[in-house]
């Protein structure tokens, strides 16, 4: 019986101890006739021989295709060590450190996890993270609603340059709750949010503005105008970041006169795989003013009874299994694991290291949109710095071309006209640490024959 | 020591980034970090050391006994994690196209497919990447159901009082005011108290059955009935569906929308909190409004479904298809079951479950359900322990991490005072269970010789019990922090 010990023996010795005549006995207070015969529908168990060779043959049919595809996931090196300490049992399969004094490695671990995510933002405080970005920025509107009692209105600025998927994400997750989300838009030439288009809401009661560092276009933003802005105004700003960019752009601590009031954004960058979009984790810091509205688990440092530094789960008075339906969000679980594993990375790359594949990403996608620029029918779509994601416009349909890049195994990049109107042939790139001259050239070489 | 205090200024031996010395330099200053952020400088041997070592102050399924009641604490499958981290798996991008996707989505489509079938449900989602977020999903779905109908008067949930924080926080979420149902001292739910409170205002009924009390709902269907009738509908928190799997399914029960617990009941890993998955599954009424994106199959290709194809759906609940390795993992774990495998989960989880319960009843301790069977956990109450001896549960449970085990879910239900809640699950051999009865009843023999000394207990792990009073007033959430 797969993994189910036990032995005919023993089975009988349990069942007189309970008194029962058979395990089926056990099941009486269900209704006879809602029990199931069978479950046909299910296939016949498989030997672990049988289920390798199937799962590796799925695996290797969908091949390696050389990946241009940025937009939210993005493929980086992560060391051997990583996901081999990450996975051993001690980790890989214990519960949410619920009995401190038996998860003091978990736990520290979440405290380090913490200290890294603050001086990577530059914030005061983190949690031991959340489900995505795209949900975590969910958390973080509700979390500001909250947290901004100067406002009475529950809306907030969301800038179009925001990854379409986040907005559309937040929306699912806050609408029952008479929250506005409103659209900002962007400059065509640019990709930015410019004042102007802010200029409307000058004196109005909004409860915060959403800030995308680099945005989904890849473009920066002017993070300090836009941070001061909002705070003249009384309005929160909510950054969301990509973690990795940190290791060299400035930090939402530090945006504007005051730091943003919360940050959120996608550890993806820091050590989890691409794997078909999850798990990642989603990270949130905050001012220290905020932390008692901030959603999720947080680790604090404390002594035990004999003096000794230990680490706790804190705060819970925040939490839904303490306030039911008066707690700050339903979330319950973090995403450990990879945390562990993020952690883990971070520790390997250190400052220096996370620089140098910034840098590196930074290099490659500027090399990247050099050469395919210089292609006839193809030209770079927004001007300005760029962190390691650019727009190209293109002189036919993107999906065509995404289908014959594809055939010469090449993804490509991901086509913006699926969500933006007005960025009709456009195709937003990436090449990361990862993609070497060979493969830019490759992908030179290919899209030329596509367009012509 | 914190692996930040390993640090030393100017250690550089790193190998794992690429060589490059190039600053970047065609973006403006004020947009550049001006100090390099304060990570850990440390080589590779000292960060492996550390993380392994703090691993060591864990426990965990793979090194102890862990019978943390509603949370399925099971065998966690090695092939599941090496088959779901295979390098084609992992090096997926998750926007690549469909045409070099079909193995990947060969997995889901059938992962969605066996789902229905153990559940009795009409169509499944699995997207949702916690328990919590397919709860959400769920009541979303209810709300989304009755506003197609221009049934906007229904503004209530009912909940039991047994049930998870969960249940409550997610009515919330989801625009709804909660109602609380009172449970009878058998466990069954209060149907009187439910006929009485369920109306018109009712949008539907949160039920976790096995209720958290550790036996079977046996009024379900007069229960599914009353709400139904009411024109609500019937939402199952799936935490307890270990009990069941195999012997009966929630879609005959009646429910209209179940979230399943993944890392529970099909084994995916706890990962010291997380990462779940909340997969989602609804009747035939509810289809068009599940979480996208959903896998389909057209002849023999498989593609993802869109809001293109589902203008009603409630939308997404991640930036792509949730925790698609999780997923992975729950979909080999069933395929290495089978039919047949997949049966004798709930046989075995219940019968593991009675036999300790039958056992701690022989030696004194008092069950709070006592007269019926027990689903796959149960309920020791020691509310006579702190009465007489003036030691609690949570003395019992933090004596037990001395002996050996994984403390039992304490003080939840909160309907049950001085409470452990067991749950062995199946994958215990009957030896793993004797040890832990018989550490419960040498702590008994303590309590009633030495109470003083399991007040102070744990004696035997990297620190004692934690001053969590002073981590919430003095809060030290971060090295930085504590430094200024």
């Amino acid at each position: 019986m797969p993994f189910i010990p036990h032995t005919e023996n023993e089975i009988h010795d349990m069942l007189s101890a309970i008194g029962a005549d058979s395990i089926d006995q056990l099941f009486d207070e269900i209704p006879a006739h809602l029990k199931i015969k069978g479950l046909d529908g299910i296939p016949p168990g498989m030997t672990e021989m049988d289920i390798n060779r199937l799962m590796q043959d799925r695996a290797a049919a969908d091949g390696r295709p050389i990946c241009f595809i940025g937009a939210g996931s993005y493929e980086h090196h992560i060391p051997s060590a990583v996901w081999q300490i990450a996975t051993r049992g001690e980790y890989y399969t214990a519960y949410t450190p619920y009995q401190a004094e038996a998860s003091q490695g978990t736990l520290q671990l979440i405290y380090e996890f913490q200290s890294m995510m603050t001086a990577l933002t530059a914030m005061d405080v983190s949690n031991a993270s959340l489900y995505d970005g795209a949900s975590g920025l969910a958390e973080a509107v509700l979390m500001a609603v909250r947290a901004n009692r100067k406002s009475k209105s529950r809306r907030i600025l969301m800038p179009r340059n925001l990854n379409p998927v986040y907005g559309k994400v937040t929306h699912s997750i806050v609408q029952h709750q008479d929250i506005e989300l409103v659209d900002v838009d962007f400059d065509a030439d640019t990709g930015k949010t410019n004042l102007a288009a802010l200029k409307p809401y000058e004196g109005e009661d909004i409860t915060a503005l959403v800030i995308s560092q680099p945005s989904f276009f890849g473009t920066l933003e002017d993070v300090d105008a836009l941070t001061d802005w909002a705070h003249a105004n009384n309005i929160l700003v909510i950054a969301v970041v990509n973690p990795l960019s940190l290791a060299v752009l400035k930090p939402p601590g530090e945006w504007g006169e005051q730091g943003v009031d919360i940050a959120v954004g996608d550890g993806q960058p820091l050590g989890a795989p691409m794997s078909s979009g999850g798990p990642y984790y989603g990270f949130m810091c905050c001012k220290k003013a905020h932390v008692r509205q901030m959603p999720g688990r947080i680790v604090g440092r404390t002594v035990d009874q004999q003096g000794r530094e230990g680490f706790v789960l804190t705060l819970q008075a925040r939490e839904q299994h303490i306030r039911r339906s008066k707690a700050t969000s339903n979330i319950c679980t973090n995403q450990g694991l990879v945390v562990t594993a993020s952690t883990i990375h971070m520790s390997l790359l250190g400052a220096n290291g996370l620089e140098r594949v910034a840098a590196s990403c930074h290099q490659n996608t500027n090399a990247l949109v050099e050469k395919l620029s210089a292609i006839n029918g193809v030209d770079c779509a927004m001007s300005g710095p760029r962190f390691h994601e650019a727009v190209l416009k293109l002189n036919k349909p993107v999906a065509d071309v995404l289908t014959a890049l594809a055939e010469k195994n090449i993804l490509g990049g991901y086509d913006l006209s699926q969500d933006y109107a007005e960025l009709e042939n456009c195709l937003l790139v990436c090449a990361t640490e990862m993609r070497t001259e060979k493969d830019i050239a490759l992908y030179a070489e290919a899209l030329e024959a596509a367009l012509c | 020591m914190l692996i930040f205090e390993h640090t030393a200024a100017g250690r550089k031996t790193k190998i794992q980034a690429p060589e490059t010395d190039t600053k970047i330099s065609d973006i403006p200053e004020n947009l550049m970090r001006k100090t390099s952020a304060p990570l850990p400088e440390v080589s590779e041997m000292q960060a492996v050391r550390h993380y392994t070592s703090l691993s060591q102050k864990n426990f965990s399924i793979d090194t102890h006994f862990y019978p943390l009641g509603s949370c399925t604490m099971k065998h966690n499958p090695r092939a599941c994690n090496s088959l779901a981290m295979l390098p084609g798996f992992l090096a997926r991008h998750p926007l690549a196209p469909d045409t070099c996707s079909q193995g990947f989505l060969a997995c889901m489509y059938e992962l969605q497919n066996m789902l229905c079938e153990v559940t009795g449900m009409a169509g499944f989602s699995l997207t949702p990447m916690a328990g919590a977020q397919g709860e959400f999903a769920g009541v979303a779905m209810i709300r989304a159901y009755h506003d197609a109908n221009g049934d906007v008067e229904r503004k209530e949930i009912l909940i039991p009082d047994a049930a998870h924080g969960t249940n409550p926080a997610t009515a919330t979420m989801c625009g709804y005011s909660v109602k609380e149902i009172p449970t009878l001292e058998n466990g069954d739910v209060d149907v009187a108290a439910l006929k009485a409170a369920v109306g018109p205002q009712t949008a539907g009924l949160m039920l976790t059955n096995p209720s958290t009390l550790g036996v079977f709902e046996r009024n379900i269907e007069e229960i599914a009935a009353v709400i139904h009738k009411a024109g609500g509908l019937l939402y199952y928190d799936g935490a307890n569906l270990n009990a069941i799997l195999g012997k009966i399914r929630p879609g005959d029960m009646g429910f209209d929308v179940i979230h399943s617990n993944l890392h529970k009941t099909f084994s995916t890993p706890h990962g010291g909190g997380g990462p779940g998955s909340g997969a989602i599954g609804v009747s035939e009424r509810l289809k068009p409004f599940m979480p996208l994106p959903v896998v389909t199959r057209e002849g023999d290709q498989y593609r993802w479904l869109t809001e293109k194809d589902c203008p009603q759906s409630i939308g997404r609940m991640s930036a792509f298809m949730g925790n698609a390795g999780v997923l992975l993992r729950a979909y080999v774990y069933m395929r290495l079951l089978g039919r047949e495998g997949m049966q004798r989960v709930a046989e075995f989880a219940t019968l593991n479950a009675n036999y300790m319960m039958a056992k701690l009843k022989e030696k004194g301790f008092q069950a709070a359900i006592p007269d019926r069977y027990a689903s796959h956990e149960f309920i020791i109450t020691l509310k006579k322990q702190a009465k007489d001896l003036n030691v609690t549960a949570m003395d019992f449970a933090k004596r037990l991490l001395d002996l050996g085990y994984h403390a039992p879910t304490t003080y939840f239900p909160l309907l049950v005072p001085e409470c452990l809640l067991i749950e062995p699950t199946e994958s215990e051999a009957k030896e793993a269970l004797d040890g832990f009865i018989e550490a419960l009843v040498q702590i008994q023999q303590e309590a009633e010789t030495d109470p003083d000394m399991l007040k102070a207990a744990p004696y035997t792990m990297p620190v004692n019990r934690l001053d969590e009073v002073r981590a919430a007033r003095q809060l030290d959430l971060s090295w930085g922090s504590s430094r200024d």
